[in-house]
């Protein structure tokens, strides 16, 4: 189980495969069936309007450990074998991956599961804050999109 | 003998207040430090409080050293 706050750019799919390696030096190759990632990045548009940047505040130690709560809750609801948190704040440009959410599991339900309830989790209780920039200035986003 | 209280996102934008150091009173709620630190008597609507860094209701009792924060809903992912 990890969580990472990243202050710069980072590239999604050599997180996974980077602890991926690390689980199977840990639990052995062969062990898990299925693995989901989901991976959130920047739109260039929202609420109808241009958005050529954004900055994402945190708050430092509570962000890490609300991840820490979600993905433990993950493993006492689902057979997960291991999960991967990576969450960007800083100055974002669009394209950038802002989150990655990965899991592990011996067969694809829980991995689908667990991997969903994380990110709508982290959503709607880790402390991070998007402020756009847009043509007409700065804004605080005020509530994520459904889903 | 104080309370660190902390504001995030647009709130600490609107009350351009990032932290303070408030001092400690026996059975001072997080509403009350809210008050004394903003001079504002309500909190504005759907602002989430966090106490030690785990999410509390303002009527919640702090504590000498505690660290209060309040914020907007969040936004990550």
């Amino acid at each position: 189980m990890a969580v990472y706050i990243k202050q710069s750019l980072f590239e999604p799919f050599s997180e996974v495969a980077q602890h991926q390696l690390q689980l199977e030096a840990n639990i052995g190759k062969g062990q898990y069936g299925a693995s989901t990632i989901f991976i959130g990045s920047m739109r260039d548009f929202n609420e109808a309007c241009d958005v050529s940047a954004m900055t994402l505040e945190y708050y430092p130690g509570m962000t890490e450990s609300a991840l820490e709560s979600i993905a433990n809750e993950a493993k006492e609801k689902w057979p997960i074998l291991d999960t991967l948190i990576v969450h960007r704040v800083g100055d974002i440009q669009p394209n950038d991956s802002i989150v990655l959410v990965a899991v592990w599991s011996a067969h694809r339900a829980a991995a689908y599961e667990a991997n969903r309830y994380i990110m709508e989790a982290l959503k709607s209780r880790a402390p991070f804050w998007k402020k756009e920039m847009t043509t007409s200035g700065g804004r605080w986003v005020e509530k994520n999109t459904p889903a | 003998m104080s309370i660190t209280v902390k504001f995030f996102a647009g709130l600490r934008e609107e009350l351009n207040i990032d932290e303070a150091q408030l001092d400690f009173v026996t059975g001072l709620t997080a509403l009350q430090v809210w008050q004394k630190v903003t001079g504002q008597p309500t909190l504005p609507t759907k602002t989430l409080i966090a106490v030690n860094q785990e999410y509390a209701s303002e009527d919640i009792t702090v504590n000498e050293n505690d660290e209060v924060a309040f914020f907007p809903p969040v936004t990550g992912g």
